[in-house]
């Protein structure tokens, strides 16, 4: 690891001017950004250390009946807050079921918004990668592809965007406070992220010292919370990322779903929001027929990046899956295994 | 340029200067303080053999930058036996063999602790396994460690309803 000065802010303005010099970078918790330096695939000459600045740790109710999460909220503290948890279920669970609960007590709610790849070719020096090293190609392009992106990638860039918890946010309108030199702005979730095109170096709307205060959902996001789900395949039963997962939250009336909000993880460098899928769902039956046809809609623009077809059908499946979950109905309790296509839930058949 | 660093570790609070910000928790522990107990597995967040309690929760110390945690409390191995008589976690991983060669120990016993304490998991062996998926153990005690953690749940309740009557 490269040395680095070391700062303090005590607010978010002298965090903000220290972050806007040349080679600096945000510290939180570090979970990300350490082992990024330890492998020398980043290497930042200042950290600017935001994990004791004041107010950043709340969970806040604001007037307008959404909710309002600092960036500086633990992973695990969010998903265990039960007000959090019982209007936001899908959330919640995308968050158990990330990393592992040493990490989750550690990682921030902005840290996780800001996480890299884990395209094994950005991870790895010797490899090209236009992500770490602009203009130098693109190894995962004919090399260890068969995880990578199958939606929004371009030829210099095929990685995907790891996070679990933007997925259902990103599906239930979530948005990002940023502070930067001139204030404070928002930026819709569904635009922060930025598709590779041909500048995969950067990653997010974020201008040179800008940091994520906080997220915010709206009011709107609870009304899906008695038919809302996160399911994610991975290798491993647990402590592993998202092959492909999906969240989908449904608001149901007299049988019919009055509003659908889908997304899909792993499939791109962006949390992916199916807004096409969620045409097809509105004022339909809440029956599989309806589902496949979603998931046909959600996966039209599909294509693959390499070895990796396999995603595009595994992605209709977990669709279909996801939904007929969330019609099921939320559980009172977080399954024993959060997001898992093993967990077996009352009522709901295994293989769709 | 040297920093000093205060935290309070089983108990005691010890002052480090430190002369490199890059220093870990973990590299703390073990380089600067002799606490050797805290196991340096894979050093990148993945295999949980360094994990302690920092300021009451499980978490990887090798991913914790010492000194951003000015001012905390950190529970180790080594403070968690009372004398001579173990931690009923410990006790727990001995009676089931929740160990072969022991490097992920330390490590398994710590998160095992920071489980019981969530209170996530109940008498679920399931859950047991899920919130133990940070921690690897390359010997497969897996089936013992399981064994163990739900052992010392039960014994915990036990010693607790006892403090209560």
């Amino acid at each position: 690891m490269n040395t680095f000065d070391y700062v303090r802010p005590a607010t978010i303005r002298e965090a903000v001017a220290a972050a806007s010099e040349p080679g600096a970078a945000y510290l939180a918790a570090g979970t990300n950004l350490l082992d990024l330096m330890k492998g020398g695939i980043t290497r930042p000459s200042r950290l600017v250390d935001i994990s004791h600045l004041p107010n950043l740790d709340r969970i806040e109710e604001p007037s307008d009946g959404g909710v309002r999460v600092g960036a500086l909220v633990r992973n695990a503290d969010l998903a265990r807050d039960r007000n959090f948890a019982r209007r936001f279920p899908a959330v919640a669970e995308a968050l158990m079921s990330g990393a592992s609960a040493q990490l989750r007590n550690a990682a921030t709610v902005g840290g996780n918004i800001l996480q890299r790849t884990r395209c094994a070719h950005f991870y790895d020096v010797a490899s090209a990668c236009n992500k770490r090293d602009p203009g130098s190609g693109c190894d995962a392009r004919g090399g260890d592809n068969r995880l990578h992106a199958v939606m929004g990638w371009s030829e210099s860039c095929i990685a995907t965007h790891p996070s679990d918890f933007c997925v259902p946010l990103v599906a239930l309108d979530a948005v990002v406070e940023v502070e930067g030199r001139t204030g404070r702005r928002e930026i819709p979730l569904e635009m922060f992220h930025r598709l590779p095109g041909d500048a995969p170096d950067r990653e997010n709307l974020l201008d040179t010292g800008e940091m994520i205060a906080a997220v915010r959902l709206p009011a709107q996001a609870a009304q899906f919370a008695a038919h809302a789900r996160y399911l994610k395949v991975r290798e491993r039963t647990s402590y592993a990322f998202a092959v492909v997962s999906a969240a989908a939250a449904l608001r149901i009336e007299n049988d019919t779903i009055a509003d659908a909000r889908v997304a899909l993880g792993g499939v791109a460098m962006k949390p992916w929001r199916a807004r096409e899928a969620e045409r097809v769902l509105a004022g339909a039956g809440a029956d599989t027929s309806t589902f496949r046809r979603a998931a046909e809609e959600a996966l039209t623009a599909a294509k693959p990046s390499g070895h990796n077809n396999f995603k595009i059908e595994l992605a209709r499946r977990i669709v279909v899956r996801a939904l007929t979950l969330a019609a099921a109905g939320t559980s009172e309790r977080l399954p024993a295994l959060p997001a898992s296509p093993f967990a077996a839930t009352a009522g709901v058949v295994s293989h769709v | 340029m040297a920093t000093s660093t205060t935290l309070t570790v089983n108990g005691v609070t010890r002052t480090i200067q430190l002369d490199d910000p890059r220093v870990t928790l973990l590299d703390l522990l073990r380089e600067r303080l002799e606490l050797t107990g805290t196991k340096k597995g894979c050093d990148r967040g993945q295999c949980g053999a360094c994990t302690v309690i920092l300021d009451g929760r499980r978490i990887n110390s090798c991913l914790a930058l010492a000194i951003s945690h000015d001012g905390a409390h950190v529970l180790t191995i080594e403070g968690i036996a009372q004398g001579n008589r173990l931690h009923p976690v410990q006790e727990a991983f001995l009676a089931h063999d929740g160990l072969q060669c022991g490097f992920c120990t330390p490590g398994q016993i710590m998160s095992a602790i920071g489980l019981l304490e969530e209170g996530d998991a109940g008498d679920d062996p399931e859950r047991v396994r899920e919130g133990m998926s940070g921690n690897l153990c390359r010997c497969g005690a897996y089936q013992g460690i399981t064994e163990a953690v739900l052992d010392a749940q039960k014994a915990l309740g036990a010693a607790s309803r006892k403090e209560v009557a």
